[in-house]
């Protein structure tokens, strides 16, 4: 307990929490409201999204598939940064070696870690979820709507997102323990997030196999769980996993991750 | 006896960077751990700690395995320069510690107190200055009053005055009762403070000791004319500058020996050789 409340305070006082969470919330506002609203009030069209497409997407009854579209790609990578350098920057700062030496086992200041991170990535999704719902909530009264508040699913939704947000945290953990170091962990995380899943999609259309692999990486699998439970119109998005399917591939991705950087954490040296 | 140690190795590749080393450090004393750099101190230190595991040999600290809770809630360290957040302040940071050491928070105030750095509390880490940054260290060290301190080379990159003060705060923590084991590569620097020293050396305990002992035998200077006769006549002896230096306790014996030669005996005392000396011709590092 006292890791978790020691590593919750020095999250909760680091700027670059803040600071991740905040790009977030301007992000998942600007590309899920700002835009669709302009575009509403005559902008150029170009995406082919019907008036009715574009009001659908903005209703707060919709709020659900708004948080959970943004996740697979952008909001997982900001999430996976996050995670990455709350990690890897302990190396170099030496505070991983005062961690253990402070008292509770290697397994404990893990969980610490772990347990922390989970309470500023549950917080970022409700946070992103309140932002988009006043947002939501704000434009149909503008524009004067008929709306209504999202119903028992978006609790669907919202469990979609939190997977999805755990299985990338788990992936800049792993990542930020694997490289003992911020810069590789952010950088190479990335990397994979946003370049090397996109540009193996691009290979997977010419060959079968490369595509059927594709589905099951890590943001292939949040995109489909995504795209299962109402998200689209995001990048990352897919559609061809079922929801269940999508779910087991990102509960293995975290336990993978997850199990694979204690391991790592409590058996090497620490030098 | 707080710690000991029996045969520990690490091995680097086939390199042994601490070398069957065993030695013990007691109850209330202050034991300083000398080498020059790259001796294996601080390698020695963190498998103390359990930060590394040792290839062979074996560690207890307070009767306990090294790195295990029960061990570890009862030493305290600073470690190759002090770990922390560098956007917290000192007391964020202390506080941080605190909490996963299972200590109050009250402590918090009187560790910062003991170190003298109640003014600069509220400060960011990062703005510190080096000395500040290590006596906030050893203030981290001290939370839950552990039973061992364990300071490594914690005057590293100190300006004189900074030495001064940490040298003087480990004296006061001594004063106290508390149990220290203070490395470093500046003989000087801890001779004063420490009840015993344990010398390593390429990987080598070369030597453990109470300070006095690790002196060693008295050795004579004789001031003499001519010097070059005198150099002769007394057995063993060697010529530093315009005197000689020999192993002998009977002064007067030498004396003799020398006047019945028609030497002048100008000078004849005991030359306490400085620690430095013993050190340096230990470790090979003259
Ligand atoms: N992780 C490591 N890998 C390889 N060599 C190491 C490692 N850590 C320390 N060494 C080497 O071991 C020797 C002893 O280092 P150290 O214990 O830090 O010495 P000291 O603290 O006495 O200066 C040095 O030569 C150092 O280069
Ligand atoms: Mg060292």
């Amino acid at each position: 307990m006292g890791s978790v409340k020691a590593e919750l305070l020095r999250l909760w006082k680091w700027p670059a929490t803040w600071v991740l969470i905040g790009v977030w919330l301007v992000m998942t506002l600007t590309f899920g409201y700002v835009f669709n609203y302009l575009a509403l009030n005559g902008g150029t069209n170009t995406r082919d999204m019907s008036q009715q497409q574009l009001i659908s997407a903005m209703q707060p009854e919709n709020v659900g598939a708004a948080v959970v579209r943004g996740l697979p790609m952008f909001g997982g990578a900001i999430i996976l940064v996050l995670a990455a350098l709350a990690v890897g920057s302990g190396y170099g700062w030496g505070t991983w070696k005062t961690t253990l030496t402070a008292g509770p086992r290697r397994v404990s200041a893990m969980a610490g870690t772990l347990g922390a991170l989970a309470v500023v990535v549950v917080l970022l999704v409700a946070l992103t979820f309140a932002v988009n719902l006043s947002a939501s909530i704000v434009i149909a009264s503008l524009e004067g709507w008929d709306w209504s508040l999202p119903g028992w699913g978006v609790f669907e939704a919202l469990g979609a997102s939190l997977l999805i947000a755990a299985m990338w945290t788990g992936f800049g953990v792993f990542l930020g323990v694997v490289t003992k170091g911020p810069a590789l962990a952010v950088g190479l995380g990335l990397m994979w997030a946003i370049v090397t899943e996109n540009l193996l999609r691009g290979v997977g259309s010419l060959l079968g196999p490369v595509e059927s692999l594709t589905e099951v990486l890590p943001g292939g699998s949040a995109g489909n769980l995504a795209g299962a439970v109402g998200g689209s119109g995001a990048p990352g998005v897919l559609n061809s996993l079922s929801g269940t399917t999508a779910a087991l591939f990102l509960v293995g991705y975290v336990v993978v991750f997850v199990g694979a950087a204690t391991l790592l954490k409590v058996r090497r040296d620490l030098v | 006896m707080i710690v000991t140690t029996e045969k520990l190795t690490k091995r680097y590749g086939d390199r042994a960077v601490v070398d069957e080393v065993s030695l013990s450090v007691r109850r209330g004393e202050v034991y300083g751990f000398l080498g020059p750099n790259g001796a294996g101190k601080t390698t020695t230190i963190r498998m103390l700690l359990g930060l590394v595991k040792p290839t062979s040999g074996a560690a207890r600290v307070l009767g306990e395995a090294p790195g295990t809770p029960k061990a570890l809630l009862k030493v305290g360290s600073l470690i190759e320069g002090p770990g922390f957040y560098p956007y917290l302040s000192g007391r964020d940071n202390l506080r941080v510690h605190a909490a996963r050491r299972g200590v109050r928070a009250g402590e918090v105030e009187a560790a910062l107190e003991q170190v003298d750095l109640v003014g600069a509390a509220g400060e960011r880490f990062r703005r510190y200055s080096l000395g500040m940054k290590q006596r906030l260290g050893v203030a981290a060290a001290l939370l839950g009053q552990p039973e061992l301190l364990i300071l490594d080379e914690p005057t590293n990159g100190l300006d004189p005055a900074g030495m001064a003060d940490m040298r003087d705060l480990v004296r006061a923590l001594a004063a106290q009762g508390q149990t220290v084991l203070l490395s470093s590569h500046l003989l000087g620097e801890v001779e004063e403070i420490c009840d015993r020293v344990g010398v390593i050396s390429g990987g080598k305990l070369v030597a453990e000791s109470t300070v006095e002992q690790l002196r060693g035998d008295t050795v004579l200077l004789i001031r003499a004319d001519p010097l070059e006769k005198a150099l002769v006549l007394i057995e063993n002896s060697t010529r530093h500058g315009d005197v000689l230096h020999v192993r002998e306790t009977d002064a007067g014996a030498l004396v003799r020996t020398l006047v019945a030669a028609d030497v002048d005996v100008q000078e004849v005392r005991p030359l306490r050789r400085t620690l430095e000396e013993v050190f340096f011709e230990m470790t090979g590092a003259a």
